[in-house]
């Protein structure tokens, strides 16, 4: 629906084109846009502007950085045995947040998702197996997200990974730690049984 | 319209996009109301009240309030866990493939109870059961629930009934013998399980171990899908290895 002149139009439909914004709300940015002052407005062009200059995709594990290899992947204290699958770069701030991990990362940009027509090939898994016997990567943790596609996702891996002789774990999922046992669903509350382990 | 009015209903989750920081819009097949697109809110938190109940697959009976846009999802308790869809990739893929045909099939605003019910009841055939043929089935009925009943108990030209059945036409809509054929050609073991799936015989065919002509009634179930809603379904091929 082509409503507006030329310059706004355009802006409309860049907007509609970002994830989770439907043409309701690219309208509503929009407007936003329009009425802030231009120093706002350009601070965020500016912002963009930056980011797709300086920052890209480290070459080796696909997470944000600012030149080929990302501080991850150049920093030599890390053990390079062992790496960890996720499916966006945002993940690895959350498992390094936990100071468990010393490994390097892979970061797949998505998971299988067939509806959305998102398979293996549209995913960073060839790049993955390249990395193995390079790397000489023993053991894959495969920390993809709780959820459908994340553990179609994992389950897709674990087959294509398992008979190539290497170590291959997932995360396990269960109860959020301070919730309260009944306000568990029953998916949640299954695997958390499934993946119980014995009190030492 | 009846805006913040609460509709309590029974639905099959399609597929959710996210939204927002921790929201997702799940796309659902509801029984009472068709296709209904709702907001879940804060459901990708882990300490989401509804945890793994809404995601693609699941049938719920959910409470929905009727929002300006968009509904909300304030409830949503699971009906079936569809376990063996989850845990099997390719049960997934085919499951997906259901879903996908029943989001394009179905339109908002548009009431349909018994398309509702045969997803239901296919994905249920499916977490039961490794028959090959239980997606080609459901593509199948859900075409005649469309109006698109395909021939196949005649040749769909000359309406001969006496002969043997030889090929099948996408835009003929049926079987067509070996005068009138064109087409793809269909071996009579196909022409047997179609005659099962539309004739009524529905568990015969389900009962029938993976063939050669299983695999030719699946391959002209998704042609003859993707001919009806004029585009290729990306679930079926996106885990062809
Ligand atoms: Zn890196
Ligand atoms: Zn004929």
């Amino acid at each position: 629906m082509t409503v507006y002149a030329g310059p706004v139009q355009d802006l409309i439909d860049e907007l509609g084109r970002l994830p989770g914004v439907g043409p309701k709300s690219a309208q509503r940015i929009a407007f936003h846009l329009l009425k802030l002052p231009k120093d706002d407005a350009l601070r965020l062009a500016n912002a963009i502007a930056v980011v797709k200059d300086r920052v890209t995709f480290c070459h080796t594990c696909f997470n944000i950085s600012e030149g080929e290899r990302c501080g991850i992947c150049g920093d030599p204290r890390r053990d390079t045995h062992v790496v960890c699958v996720v499916e966006e770069p945002r993940d690895i701030v959350a498992v390094e947040k936990t100071g468990e991990f010393k490994g390097r990362y892979h970061v797949l940009q998505g998971a299988i998702s067939p509806i959305e027509g998102i398979g293996p090939d549209q995913l960073r898994v060839k790049e993955l197996l390249a990395r193995l016997e390079p790397e000489g990567i023993d053991e894959v943790i495969l920390c993809t997200n709780p959820n459908i596609e994340g553990e179609a996702t994992a389950m897709y891996l674990g087959r294509l990974l398992k008979p190539l002789g290497l170590k291959v774990t997932r995360i396990a999922s269960g109860l959020p730690v301070g919730g309260d046992l009944e306000y568990a669903d029953e998916l949640t509350l299954g695997r958390a049984l499934e993946g119980r382990r014995e009190l030492d | 319209m009846s805006r913040g009015t609460l509709h309590r209903d029974e639905a099959v989750v399609l597929r959710t996009y996210k939204l927002g920081e921790a929201d997702r819009i799940v796309v659902l097949l509801t029984r009472g109301r068709g296709k209904v697109r709702a907001v879940a809110k804060g459901v990708r938190k882990t300490k989401s009240k509804f945890g793994g109940r809404l995601e693609p697959t699941s049938h719920v009976a959910v409470q929905l309030y009727e929002g300006r846009e968009l509904d909300i999802v304030t409830q949503a308790e699971t009906i079936d866990r569809f376990r063996a869809v989850r845990e099997d990739l390719d049960r997934f893929a085919r499951a997906s493939a259901m879903l996908e045909t029943a989001d394009q099939l179905a339109q908002e605003g548009e009431v349909n109870p018994r398309l509702h019910q045969m997803l239901v009841g296919a994905l249920r055939t499916l977490d039961a059961s490794d028959s090959p043929l239980v997606v080609p089935a459901f593509f199948w009925k859900v075409l005649a629930l469309e109006g698109y009943r395909p021939e196949v108990d005649a040749c769909v030209q000359c309406g001969a009934d006496d002969v043997s059945l030889v090929a099948f036409d996408l835009d003929a809509g049926g079987l067509l013998c070996r005068t009138c054929r064109r087409g793809q050609s269909v071996s009579p073991e196909a022409v047997a399980l179609l005659q099962m799936i539309l004739g009524g015989r529905l568990n015969e065919a389900l009962a029938v171990p993976p063939s050669p002509a299983t695999h030719e009634v699946d391959h002209l179930a998704t042609r003859a899908v993707e001919h009806h809603l004029e585009r290729r379904l990306r679930s079926v091929t996106v885990l062809d290895h």
